[in-house]
């Protein structure tokens, strides 16, 4: 009895990448209206054309504040903003089932996880190398100088919260449509 | 009841409008914030980095100097409190978990 319901368990456990779009739940019937306009995708040739040439663009200009940030106003999290904006606008007129090329729904969380952790090592490492959390300057690359490593210790940490803030930005998106 | 109310906003707006224009003017050398030691005769952290941010990190800009390096901790906390927002967001609206039930 036990090992079987173990195994419905197993089974109900299965990664949420591979569930199909049609078996949606149809208890909550406001939350499916609500949502069934964002679910799908519009038919305005206007609209994908525009938001389809526009989207690289936008996500274009994230990654520049974000890699300008050391010389001018911007940094991880407006650069992140700009690039979740731009992949959330494909996902406002593609819906979420066609734009999922550009960033898969079940990638989201553990990017967003991933940029948290490379903040937290490129923290980390400094410690076991004689300095302090967040000493840029005792990381262990060879051949470059403390302030030089301070400047490159600011870009990692500043990926990681590139990559937490823009995947934190699609995830909640997703996650509000049910996906 | 709501006459009260506008009264205490009118009297809050005064205070404020009081504190702005007792404030020095922007760019006063003379001002407090902009000397290396502040009345009370502690040093003052802004001089110390608009001298020392350049030096210590070669960026230009020191404003993402004190954010990401002399500031980094707190940084750090943003990070994990946006990352946790997504992760209760997960939990409480995903429907996967209510469909597998």
């Amino acid at each position: 009895m036990s090992v079987i319901s173990e195994n419905n368990m197993l089974e109900n456990n299965m990664p949420e990448d591979d569930v199909p779009e049609d078996d949606m739940p149809e208890n909550n019937l406001n939350v499916q209206q609500s949502g069934e306009s964002m679910k799908s995708f519009t038919t305005s040739p206007i609209v994908h054309l525009t938001s389809r040439a526009v989207s690289p663009f936008i996500i274009l200009m994230g990654l520049y504040v974000f890699f300008h940030g050391h010389y001018s106003p911007g940094g991880g999290f407006q650069g992140g903003v700009l690039m979740g904006a731009g992949i959330l606008l494909l996902r406002l007129s593609l819906g979420v089932t066609r734009s999922q090329a550009i960033l898969p729904t079940w990638l989201t969380l553990r990017l967003s996880a991933l940029g948290a952790l490379i903040y937290v090592s490129t923290g980390l490492v400094p410690v076991f190398f004689d300095g302090n959390v967040l000493e840029y300057g005792f990381l262990p690359i060879s051949g470059v100088e403390p302030e030089y490593l301070r400047y490159y210790g600011i870009l990692f940490i500043e990926l990681g919260v590139t990559l937490t803030v823009m995947t934190t930005l699609v995830a909640i998106y997703d996650d509000l449509l049910g996906y | 009841m709501k006459i009260l109310q506008y009264i205490l906003l009118m009297a809050f707006c005064g205070i404020l409008l009081l504190a702005v224009v007792e404030l020095p003017p922007r760019g006063d050398l003379n001002s407090p914030v902009h000397q290396k030691v502040n009345p009370a005769g502690t040093p003052v952290a802004g001089s110390y980095y608009i001298q020392n941010a350049y030096k210590d990190a070669k960026t230009p800009n020191m404003v993402t100097v004190i954010l990401a390096d002399y500031r980094g901790f707190d940084t750090m906390g943003e990070t994990i409190v946006v990352f946790c927002g997504g992760i209760a967001c997960f939990f409480i609206l995903s429907r996967h978990r209510q469909r597998r039930k």
